[in-house]
């Protein structure tokens, strides 16, 4: 991996570490160079970051983004998407197989990884396509996908469930050999037949097609039955239910190797922002009801939940500016998500930094089985590269259109007021964001 | 001079959510006046001149179109027919396009069927003038709801004393709606409308063709028509889409017509024989019989005239006066 | 505010008005009075009443709503219709005494006219009022006046007729009031 490293070095002084201790920490040659109390570390030849108060965490890891390339790169790129990872505290990303051509060979994984290195903003890591075409038929040659330069250990379908329950049986078993990972978008097919939005009151009032919560719930079920029984590691992405919730924290208790994410869209949002026919707001899985993003919120503290993901979807405007049942699935979620944990896990009193820590950084590194030399998803410690991000939690901000390195507009912020901004990532030692905004522009 | 300023309606009319009882009960005593002086030999007002109004149909339904149109030329205004179907808008051209080429051609409102739920809140967010929702997807279809409405207020004030009903609500009145609630526009609105006009609904479908939320709707539900025909004031039948059966929402046309069509000897189970409605087009034998169609009892050639006066009314009371 | 007509002169001009119809239309026969809402459905209402009297047998009256007609409605928001009520011999070939309370540009009567047409055809259409202020913009004068008020634009006539108002009095007020 690229490393433009500072000779001078960075100080960023009197900043709050995870655990809430005011400390001194100097960044040098691409790693961690010092760590003391606050105010005992002199610049010497440091370029000093006015940092007093701000909230150090190691750099986010996105174990879930779409960015597009290849194939729709009017809606984004991998340049485009990693800087707006990088403006969001993330300094790893792994970008989901669903492109033009779908990621399912090793040629496409290894263009997405190099293209993410030309770019430099944050490491893309490429997730390979379970299935060829993600048609849910046949195997992808997933070894060759692991074993190629791009390492994949991360498979998924995603945009599409693996629903066949003898092909899920096989990817899970398949990928024990590199100690890969199934994340599987839960949905079971028939039962999402046209669907729109969640099923329940506002969808019948609305009389747009329901996506039932148990089309998640049936396939967590069945897959987490599987993953145990053959004895493999199972992720579920977006959980969206407080019924799925149920499911993971049973075979938690049961010993069965499932992991699980959640969107900070889905931690703060709810079905009736349809009631606005604003497909802004139209996702897959769909917005849920307030009692499941309540239950969401208490998984995540909990760990029941393992980790926040963005699925970070950009669309162009045209796939947003029509119906509702037009409309494209999904929302952009990089550059805001940090906010979103704050509001609704933070502010709140539900959670803290150091668990969010956990939850969004050095758990995900874990379960896409980063590798240590990246620094990724490592606790802040004298010698570790220096992936870190400096959160601005005090302030309170309005969400504009306008401050977006992504090339699609579907924020589903916009206008509203978030916590926390992200001031400085620094990916191995290098400035990646200073103040808000990239140091290298687009 | 008459100068009774009417509680305003809202820019559009969307859904029957943007209608409180008074502006409902409004719409219904101006169609009342209207119908009167439709019956007139000279069947055209000045009140819209100048006015332009268009029809934005994406889906094929002549007699929705041509009952606006008829009500918008009755009150002078300009109507521009947009047919959809096998113009620039089928061939690509976006709704948001298609909204802004009606603004600049200086439309001052648009009164849209769509087959996507929501697509008239969309248009309204495009365009300065007033959208008039004629029935977007499985949501609402407004002015029928409120043409059913009048349609029975009517009938239950036949007595010159009673005015047909005018100013009046329909509290106390028992309205069954059958069939496919799930998939229904009409259902919908009738169902907000209705209860906000103090009647009492009963919905009767078979569980697959209820939507999930019910719950929450001011209804009660029931799976057995003949019970649920007893106490009725007003039948409303739906009309069935026959692909409805390749969804396994019913097992065959001849159980769902035994079950939950009406036919004569249904009928004559409901105590106080009550007047039947349909939204129409019919399918005669199916959800309703052909005598029950054509009964005395049956108000559905009604409904049609009906709505000419529910959606002048609706036009004036949007357009009638200063713009907004 | 200044009152310009007590209740005592109002019933004197709805007595001379109603004799003045008779007179002129020598007798009460074919006569349908339709007064303009909303003050002059009740002039019409007590002139009625008051030729009744005089020649002794009950006089058709009804309302004319023109709001449809209006060519103003674009200066404020919809208004609600009043009925149109046709006594029940309807208009056609009858002696129609159109019933307002104050006659100013003429438009209303224009209106009127318009939405009489609509009904039918009379044989004759006159006109009565308990006030004209002038300031007419139309060819338009009437029949009967129950009294002539020269006005300025700037001034505003305030009828207030019992059944509405609960009494009945005219005043006028200068603009800076
Ligand atoms: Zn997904």
């Amino acid at each position: 991996m690229t490393q433009r490293i500072e000779s001078s070095g960075y100080l960023l002084s009197s900043v709050l570490s995870p655990e809430q201790e005011l400390i001194d920490i100097r960044i040098s040659n691409g790693v961690i160079a010092e760590i003391a109390s606050a105010g005992s570390l002199t610049p010497g030849a440091s370029v000093t970051i006015e940092s007093a108060g701000m909230q150090l965490l190691p750099g986010l890891v996105d174990l879930h983004t779409h960015l597009r390339e290849p194939g729709r790169e009017d809606a984004e790129t991998i340049r485009t998407g990693s800087a707006a990872a990088a403006l969001g505290g993330f300094t790893a990303v792994h970008a989901m197989a669903n492109t033009d051509p779908v990621a399912d060979t090793a040629g496409v994984v290894e263009q997405v990884v190099r293209l993410g290195r030309e770019a430099g903003y944050c490491d893309v890591y490429a997730v390979g396509a379970v299935t060829q075409g993600l048609e849910g038929l046949a195997l992808a040659e997933l070894g060759a996908m692991a074993h190629s330069m791009a390492q994949v250990r991360v498979f998924s379908d995603d945009g599409k469930c693996v629903s066949d329950s003898l092909v899920m049986r096989r990817a899970l078993e398949y990928v024990k050999q590199f100690d890969g990972v199934i994340a599987q978008h839960a949905q079971d097919p028939r039962l999402t037949e046209m669907a729109q939005m969640n099923e329940g009151i506002i969808s019948a009032k609305l009389g747009l097609t329901g996506w039932p919560a148990v089309a998640e719930e049936a396939i967590i079920a069945r897959d987490v039955l599987l993953a145990e029984h053959v004895g493999a590691r199972l992720h579920i992405c977006h959980v969206s239910t407080s019924g799925s919730v149920e499911i993971i924290r049973w075979a938690k208790a049961r010993g069965i190797n499932v992991t699980a994410e959640v969107t900070p869209h889905h931690l703060l949002l709810t079905d009736s922002l349809a009631e606005t026919y604003n497909p802004i707001y139209k996702v897959n899985p769909p917005l849920r009801t307030n009692e499941d993003v309540l239950a969401l919120r208490t998984a995540l503290a909990d760990g029941t939940i393992d980790i926040v993901a963005t699925d970070h979807a950009p669309h162009p405007r045209e796939s947003k500016e029509c119906e509702w049942s037009e409309a494209a699935n999904g929302m952009l979620g990089l550059e805001n998500a940090l906010s979103v944990i704050q509001e609704s896990m933070i502010e709140n009193g539900l959670s803290n930094w150091k668990t969010i820590a956990e939850r969004m950084s050095y758990a995900p590194a874990r379960i896409g089985r980063v590798d240590a030399s990246s620094g990724h998803g490592q606790i802040i410690k004298v010698g570790v590269p220096a992936n870190v991000i400096l959160i601005d939690t005090k302030i309170r901000r309005k969400v504009s259109e306008m401050k977006s390195a992504s090339k699609s507009s579907n924020n589903p912020y916009i206008d509203r007021t978030l916590p926390g901004q992200v001031l400085y990532t620094f990916l191995r030692g290098e400035m990646i964001v200073a103040n808000g905004e990239l140091v290298r522009p687009l | 001079m008459s100068d009774v300023v009417t509680p305003v309606l809202k820019r559009h009319l969307l859904s029957i959510d943007d209608l409180t009882r008074e502006q409902a009960i409004l719409i219904l005593d101006t169609a009342d006046e209207l119908a009167r002086i439709s019956d007139a030999p000279i069947k055209k007002l000045p009140t819209l001149r100048g006015r332009t109004v268009v029809n934005l149909f994406y889906e094929d339904s002549t007699r929705t179109r041509i009952s606006f149109e008829a009500a918008a030329k009755r009150l002078s205004a300009d109507v521009i027919n947009f047919s959809a179907k096998g113009s620039s808008v089928s061939k690509g051209e976006s709704l948001k396009d298609t909204a802004l080429t009606l603004q600049a051609m200086g439309a001052d409102a648009v009164i849209l069927r769509h087959s996507a739920s929501g697509a008239a809140h969309r248009l309204a967010e495009w365009t300065k003038g007033s959208v008039i929702n004629a029935g977007d997807g499985t949501h609402e279809h407004p002015t029928q709801a409120l043409l059913d409405a009048f349609t029975i207020r009517k009938h239950l004030n036949k007595n010159p004393e009673q005015n047909g009903g005018v100013g009046a609500d329909l509290t106390g009145v028992n309205v069954a709606i059958v069939g496919d609630i799930l998939h229904s526009r009409v259902a919908r609105s009738n169902v907000l409308l209705l209860s906000r006009l103090g009647a009492k609904v009963t919905l009767v479908a078979p569980p697959t063709l209820l939507p999930v939320g019910v719950s929450d709707w001011p209804v009660s539900i029931s799976y057995d028509f003949n019970n649920a025909i007893g106490e009725c004031d007003v039948v409303m039948m739906l009309r069935l889409q026959l692909e409805r059966m390749k969804s396994a929402f019913f097992p065959s046309a001849r159980e769902y017509s035994r079950l939950f069509g009406l036919d004569m000897e249904r009928l004559a189970k409901g105590k106080k024989s009550p007047l039947i409605l349909h939204p129409g087009p019919i399918n005669r034998g199916l959800e309703i019989s052909a005598e029950c169609a054509d009964s005395a009892d049956s108000l559905i050639l009604e409904q049609v005239t009906n709505g000419v006066s529910i959606r002048m009314a609706v036009l004036y009371l949007l357009l009638g006066g200063a713009d907004a | 505010m200044k009152a310009v007509l007590s209740s005592a002169d109002i019933s004197r001009a709805i007595t001379r008005i109603s004799h003045e119809i008779i007179e002129k239309n020598r007798g009460s026969e074919d006569i349908v009075l339709l007064g303009i809402p909303t003050r002059g459905i009740h002039l019409a209402e007590r002139i009625g009443s008051e030729i009744g009297v005089i020649v002794g047998q009950s006089i058709p009256v009804g309302t004319l709503d023109i709001t449809l007609h209006r060519d103003d409605l674009r200066s404020k928001p919809p208004r609600a219709l009043t009925p149109t009520k046709i006594p029940s011999g309807g208009i056609d070939g009858k002696r129609i005494v159109l019933v307002d309370d104050v006659l100013y540009s003429g438009r209303t009567i224009r209106a009127a006219l318009d939405a009489l047409g609509e009904i039918g055809r009379p044989a004759l259409v006159q006109l009565a009022v308990l006030v004209d202020r002038g300031h007419r913009e139309l060819p338009i004068r009437a029949d009967y006046v129950g009294k002539n008020l020269p006005t300025s634009h700037e001034e505003i006539v305030k009828v207030s007729i019992h059944e509405v108002d609960g009494e009945d009095q005219v005043q006028i007020a200068g603009s800076h009031e």
